[in-house]
């Protein structure tokens, strides 16, 4: 068990002819994962790498029997790809793109909702967006979806779930020894399609999943929100660190949703918060590994 | 990215959104002429990226167009100092001469993206002239909120529940609701991230208009709006910012003395952060991106060595795709080619970083290794400090 991808999970990638595409296609392959092919408009019915290239979502899902899609298509079209991907009836659908407007976003989720709520309707499954501007999703020794090291990680009982990608990779090296259930990236824009409280409940009903790293960084209130959630909701440890201590007010660090406007969305807010829920908040990133270690065998 | 008042309000036009008539100039001897054209009584106003202009003294009335050249003598080429400019402040380049109208009432109307529910939504207050935050602190009841479907953009009842709140009636309500039904579809259609009208002036012939206003947009969407993009003004950011930004690399000058290199936002923050409980301070935030390829390093070094405050650089890089040998070699070439003037600590994590750590030990540099971020941080720290 894991949460959203494992060995069954077939997928697809959407600008699989790309530099990037064609480079993240075949290490996923290589990891393990069902790539069961590729989209780009115009170049169906060829192979590329060994990949079948497909003219449509559609018709990648009705020919490969694909059920998730990675997109590395780039930013002005990626909103478009991703409601492609929904209205296919794609279930997981991993936006790696940085760099979406935040208006063609928007109109993408409101597609989403649409069209989500037929499938609820049809009786069909509804689709998961991850990202945009993330690393993706990875259940160790089943599925990676993604641009993440696939060799750093190990199957164990932490569930990983971080805004930075970089930072998940440190949370996941910090925790080798243990080793993961499924690690998620839910990107670092402002409008993520899955969030820290969708990851949290999925970990908490996941009977692989025994302890949760949740990473978190200045601007917005996802954070503040995810605290609530945890503790009216999760009963299994979960251990936090917030990026951003010594950051700036006002400036916009790296990440389209990291900024402090207003005077809201500081560190020291969120790990208020974070510390009444009952979350060990550790302040040094240094320290993610040893305490999830230490709440861990607690339990 | 950020715009100029006359550059916001020079969009605002575009889409029918009234503001008193104005004209920019950059030397006193225009004002002349320009405030003869608007009718003699003027405002000469700063034109800087930042707020408290008018506290800081960057914005004067004058009485006829002789004094709004003298005004205009003294405001360009001032350093005007606000709460936003840090005490450094900004050289004023330029003016915005504009007609001087009769105020009834100042109040507040602003637009940006609520994240919680992913839509824009129409902040309005009848408290204009203060900042909003400082209202949101106090008294957030006073702040009428109207979350706007983009999709579907203003609906009439909206625009209706915001002029209601802001007491308006007769003439000015009607010309309220058209406000924000036209600075609402401005905000849409340029992928503005904030517009904010403060004060929104109605005055007492009853015409409701934009006096001041501030305007950001969303710097993913400017591919689609190079007239946005060229009102870039790169003389109000930081010159190195600029520099790193054409290599690609995500730069932000702090006030510290320990540099640091970083791939990837969230752990370049959380460099900086472990950087402080080791008891320093950090001199930047720098992303060389997923890469960091050996180019990207070099363009780093250089970047960071031109902040005389730096007394050491952390390295700190968590190799995935990009090998940690790949990126030792890097570093040390980097390195060789600029010179050492300071210690330099390295961390290196993931893919290959036994052969990464060996090239660094072998290259014969003063490159100081560490393994993990709290050793980094400590190690880099007395460096910093000269021990």
């Amino acid at each position: 068990m894991a949460i959203w991808a494992d060995k069954n999970t077939r997928v697809i990638v959407q600008g699989i002819t790309g530099r990037e595409g064609t480079f993240h296609a075949i290490q996923c392959r290589e990891y393990g994962t069902q790539m069961v092919g590729g989209v780009t408009p115009g170049k169906g019915g060829t192979t590329h790498e060994g990949f079948a290239v497909f003219n449509s979502v559609r018709e990648a899902r009705e020919k490969a029997g694909a059920n998730c899609s990675l997109i590395f298509v780039p930013p002005p079209f990626a909103a478009d790809a991703v409601m492609e991907a929904a209205d296919a009836g794609i279930e997981l659908i991993i936006c790696i793109t940085e760099g979406i407007p935040v208006n063609d976003m928007i109109r993408a989720h409101d597609f989403l909702k649409k069209s989500n709520a037929r499938a609820i309707q049809s009786g069909a499954t509804p689709s998961r967006l991850i990202g945009p501007n993330c690393p993706g999703i990875i259940t160790p020794g089943e599925a990676k979806i993604g641009i993440m090291p696939g060799h750093i990680h190990r199957p164990g009982p932490i569930g990983i779930v971080s805004r930075s990608g970089t930072l998940t990779y440190e949370a996941v090296g910090q925790t080798r020894t243990m080793g993961q259930s499924t690690a998620v990236g839910i990107g670092g824009d402002p409008l993520p399609g899955t969030n820290f409280i969708d990851c949290l409940a999925a970990f908490q009903n996941d009977p692989a999943t025994e302890a949760i790293i949740m990473i978190g960084e200045i601007g917005g209130s996802a954070e503040e929100e995810a605290a609530a959630f945890v503790k009216a909701n999760v009963t299994k440890p979960v251990v936090a660190f917030i990026a951003g201590q010594t950051a700036p007010p006002g400036r916009r660090m790296g990440h389209a949703g990291a900024i402090i406007s207003g005077g809201k969305g500081t560190a020291s807010e969120k790990m208020a918060a974070l510390k009444a829920a009952g979350i060990h908040v550790v302040e040094a990133p240094s320290e993610m590994g040893a305490k999830v270690a230490e709440v861990w065998k607690g339990r | 990215m950020k715009v100029h008042e006359y550059q916001a309000k020079e969009i605002l036009r575009r889409y029918g959104v009234p503001t008193p008539r104005g004209i920019v100039v950059d030397n006193p001897e225009d004002a002349r002429a320009a405030a003869k054209e608007l009718g003699g009584r003027v405002v000469v106003k700063a034109q800087i990226h930042a707020g408290g202009r008018g506290k800081g003294g960057g914005v004067k009335l004058a009485k006829d167009p002789d004094e709004a050249v003298e005004l205009a003598k003294k405001i360009i080429g001032m350093t005007l100092v606000t709460h936003q400019t840090g005490p450094e402040g900004r050289i004023v380049g330029k003016v915005l001469i504009e007609e001087a109208l009769n105020i009834d009432k100042e109040l507040y109307l602003g637009i940006t993206l609520d994240r919680r529910i992913g839509m824009p939504v129409v902040m309005a207050s009848k408290q204009g002239g203060m900042e909003i935050e400082e209202v949101a602190e106090r008294d957030p009841s006073a702040i009428h909120r109207e979350p706007i479907d983009s999709v579907l953009g203003t609906l009439p009842f909206q625009a209706r529940a915001v002029a209601n709140a802001l007491g308006l009636t007769g003439d000015s309500y009607k010309k309220c609701v058209d406000f924000v039904q036209k600075l609402m579809r401005c905000y849409i259609e340029m992928d503005a991230s904030l517009a904010e009208i403060n004060p929104l002036l109605v005055t007492k012939e009853g015409d409701v208009l934009a006096l001041d206003c501030k305007m950001n947009f969303d710097d993913n969407a400017l591919f689609r709006h190079k007239d946005v993009a060229e009102m870039r003004d790169l003389k109000e950011e930081d010159a190195l910012e600029v520099e790193a930004s054409q290599f690609g690399l995500n730069y932000i000058k702090l006030d510290g003395n320990v540099g640091c290199m970083v791939n990837g936002a969230g752990l370049a923050m959380a460099t900086m952060d472990i950087i402080k409980l080791a008891g320093g301070q950090p001199a930047n935030f720098l992303d060389v991106g997923g890469g960091a390829s050996a180019e990207q390093v070099r363009n780093a070094f250089r970047i960071i060595l031109s902040d005389a405050n730096v007394k050491a650089i952390l390295i700190n890089i968590f190799g995935g795709i990009m090998r940690c040998d790949r990126i030792a070699e890097g570093v040390v070439s980097a390195s060789r080619e600029v010179g050492l003037p300071v210690p330099v600590v390295v961390r290196l994590e993931g893919t290959n970083v036994e052969l990464g750590k060996e090239i660094l030990a072998k290259s014969g540099l003063p490159l100081i290794t560490a393994d993990g971020m709290w050793d980094a941080a400590q190690k880099v720290v007395a460096a910093a400090q000269g021990k």
